[in-house]
């Protein structure tokens, strides 16, 4: 099995007539996925892509029995369709949106409290389970159904990590793009959890970068509680004290946040930290 | 996004955070008109530039006279002011804030900002104002006091009381903190900020609450909700490259180094930066030329790489993934026709229409390498900059 993700899962678009919505939404049906509808406000009733439109989440979930769902809105209305999505009962809530004002996250993640609700995102790539479900922006054909799941906060560091873990014949069980912002839906630890408890996953790669400690966190939680190999890079060593790198979560304040303390921190509870990116799928490859 | 610190103060009025009286001014002359205006016997001088550290080399002074004043706004206007924050370079001196002077009794710490482990916003203080919080958060932990705030409940007066306890303060104080804190949280709310800290905050031998800085920092993606905050952008404090990059949607910082980079991604630009350094060369620069993106943002894109001199040579890392590298490709050559390449650029191009890309880059009798993978193009292009 994969994690989050298979062949069955039933998805549905919010944003799903604008221009991404619909880029991405014909790419997911392409690869396979159980794409159901979308929801467009005052467009319910419509189809788009030979699929159903609704006005409402509610709508969707009711008439299709999706379980999850992919957010494509712009930023100032994103925290509005998160909460939708919550409302309806939808399970995992995909947000790629990036630019949501942080303080308006603040409040989607304390009004999420106790829901049963997942969100992965937002400014992240998505979820992808390669040969079976893809939800997200993530270019599909690099993918390889296999055995190593990938959890990154930068999406094209995702993509340079499925690459190399294809190259290598490995591919991928489940790969997890928990997003460049600072306060957002599952972390490390989240996903590492999963990783462990899944057949299919026989080792993990995790991509860091600075800022936050997350990764601190995810280290401690591998040491106690993950047997399956991990790997991981963490990027933004050159990256000067007090600027943003172009992710809103990416920089460095009062000292905390580093590569170096993060790698540190990693290496301390035994996990095979790589220096360079392009060492990722050879280093994977090495510990199986 | 910054202001300066009279802007934060003037916000700060909106408030009811009480500030020192005073205004800002632009030219010597104004300076001393304030300070008139203001009257008594003395005067503080402040440089309004966007960093911190001014007082350690020179950007705050005190002013005795009126003479004085005259003298030190000659001094500082128009001059460079480097600080421990800033870069070599310096930030411009185009405004100073000339205030009245306080007789300070205590010197206090009060800031906000976004924890993102506990995701509330929080007050952190301390009564060791007037240093680095963070060394002293550091060396003496024991003296700094935090609270969350819980968005659907908001700041609470037991929380103000809480933290008036820890700093020490008695009878009215205690209602006047609670003033600044619910005044400091309002602000924050309202106009999107992602920090706020007031450094010192002092309290006055009469006992008043003031503060005597002013700090704030707001959230890039709400800016735009914001007229007048974004009306108080001042881009002479920012990076001319930088401002540059902004109006056309790109993600560029300036850096140190000879070899320039344009990438696709903030992780894989971080990433690229960080291989050219473990292959013994250094970044001149952060770019992500982000996902949507065209030629003509491409394009722009290499010209900012190439209009800093200190590059040597140029790296280019693709992952096509939304981003199509014959784009890439076609967004490099639009460039080379517009301006004079005399630099070696080294290509990477992987993922979505690499091919096409790479043939589009390809016999062009220019001087671009084509790399077969990323560690061979890192290394190669410090080669090209080491031979150069």
């Amino acid at each position: 099995m994969s994690i989050l993700i298979n062949k069955d899962t039933k998805v549905i678009c919010q944003g799903f007539t604008g221009k991404q919505g619909s880029f991405h939404s014909q790419q997911a049906l392409d690869y396979g996925t159980q794409l159901v509808g979308g929801v467009t406000p005052e467009r319910g009733g419509e189809e788009h892509l030979g699929l159903p439109v609704f006005n409402t989440v509610q709508d969707a979930v009711n008439n299709t029995g999706a379980t999850a769902t992919v957010i494509y809105v712009p930023p100032f209305y994103a925290a509005d369709a998160i909460l939708e999505a919550v409302d309806a009962g939808i399970e995992l809530i995909v947000c790629i949106t990036e630019g949501i004002p942080i303080l308006q996250m603040l409040r989607v993640k304390a009004a999420m409290a106790g829901t049963g609700s997942l969100l992965v995102g937002p400014n992240c790539p998505g979820v992808i389970t390669p040969g079976a479900c893809k939800i997200g922006i993530m270019p599909g054909k690099i993918h390889l159904p296999g055995m190593i799941g990938i959890v990154s906060r930068s999406g094209t560091l995702t993509y340079e990590s499925v690459h190399q873990t294809t190259a290598q014949g490995l591919g991928q069980s489940t790969c997890v793009g928990i997003g460049g912002d600072p306060i957002h839906g599952m972390n490390f630890v989240d996903v590492l959890a999963r990783f462990q408890a899944d057949e299919q996953t026989q080792g993990i790669v995790m991509v860091g970068e600075i800022g936050g400690t997350e990764e601190e966190a995810a280290a401690d939680y591998i040491k106690a509680h993950v047997t399956k190999p991990v790997v991981a890079y963490i990027a933004g060593q050159t990256a000067p004290a007090g600027k943003r790198m172009g992710h809103a979560g990416a920089i460095v304040t009062g000292g905390k946040g580093t590569a170096t303390g993060k790698i540190a921190a990693l290496k301390a509870a035994g996990i095979e930290v790589v220096n360079s990116p392009t060492d990722i799928g050879v280093a994977m490859k090495g510990c199986l | 996004m910054n202001i300066h610190e009279y802007q934060a103060k003037q916000l700060f009025q909106q408030y009811g955070i009480s500030v020192p009286e005073g205004k800002h001014a632009a030219t010597p002359e104004t300076a001393l008109q304030v300070a008139q205006a203001l009257g008594g016997e003395g005067w503080v001088v402040k440089a309004q530039v966007h960093a911190g550290g001014r007082g350690k080399v020179g950007g705050v002074k005190l002013a005795k006279t009126l003479a004085e004043v005259s003298e030190f706004s000659r001094a500082l206007l128009g001059q460079r002011l480097i600080t421990i924050q800033t870069d070599s370079l310096g930030l411009p001196i185009n405004a100073l804030l000339i205030e009245k002077i306080y007789p300070i009794k205590r010197e206090l710490y009060l800031s906000l900002v976004v924890d993102r482990g506990s995701e509330r916003i929080i007050f952190i203080a301390s009564a060791a104002g007037g240093m680095d919080i963070e060394t002293v958060a550091h060396e003496t932990p024991e003296q700094i006091i935090s609270v969350a705030v819980h968005p659907a409940a908001g700041l609470q007066g037991y929380q103000c009381r809480k933290v008036a306890y820890a700093l020490g303060l008695k009878g009215a104080q205690i209602k006047a903190l609670t003033k600044i804190m619910q005044g400091l949280y309002d602000l924050f709310l309202a106009k999107d900020a992602s920090q706020i800290e007031i450094n010192p905050l002092i309290e006055t031998h009469s006992g008043e609450l003031m503060a005597l800085d002013a700090k704030i920092n707001f959230d890039d993606n709400a800016v735009a909700l914001h007229a007048d905050i974004l009306a108080m952008k001042d881009p002479s404090q920012e990076d001319d490259k930088e401002n540059l990059a902004q109006q056309f949607g790109l993600n560029y910082i300036t850096l140190e180094g000879n070899i320039g980079c344009m990438v696709n991604g903030a992780g894989l630009a971080m990433a690229t930066m960080d291989l050219v350094k473990l292959k013994g060369g250094l970044p001149a620069n952060f770019l992500d030329v982000g996902g949507g993106t065209n030629i003509e943002k491409v394009c722009e894109a290499f010209k900012l790489i190439l209009s800093d001199s200190s590059v040597k040579a140029v790296l280019v890392n693709i992952f096509g993934g939304i981003v199509q590298c014959d784009v890439i490709a076609a967004g490099i050559l639009a460039a080379i026709e517009q301006i004079h390449v005399a630099v070696p650029v080294v290509v990477r191009l992987e993922g979505t229409n690499a091919e096409q890309g790479r043939a589009l880059l390809s016999n062009t009798g220019l001087n671009i390498y084509a790399a077969e993978d990323l560690a061979h193009a890192a290394e190669q292009v410090v080669a090209l900059a080491e031979a150069v």
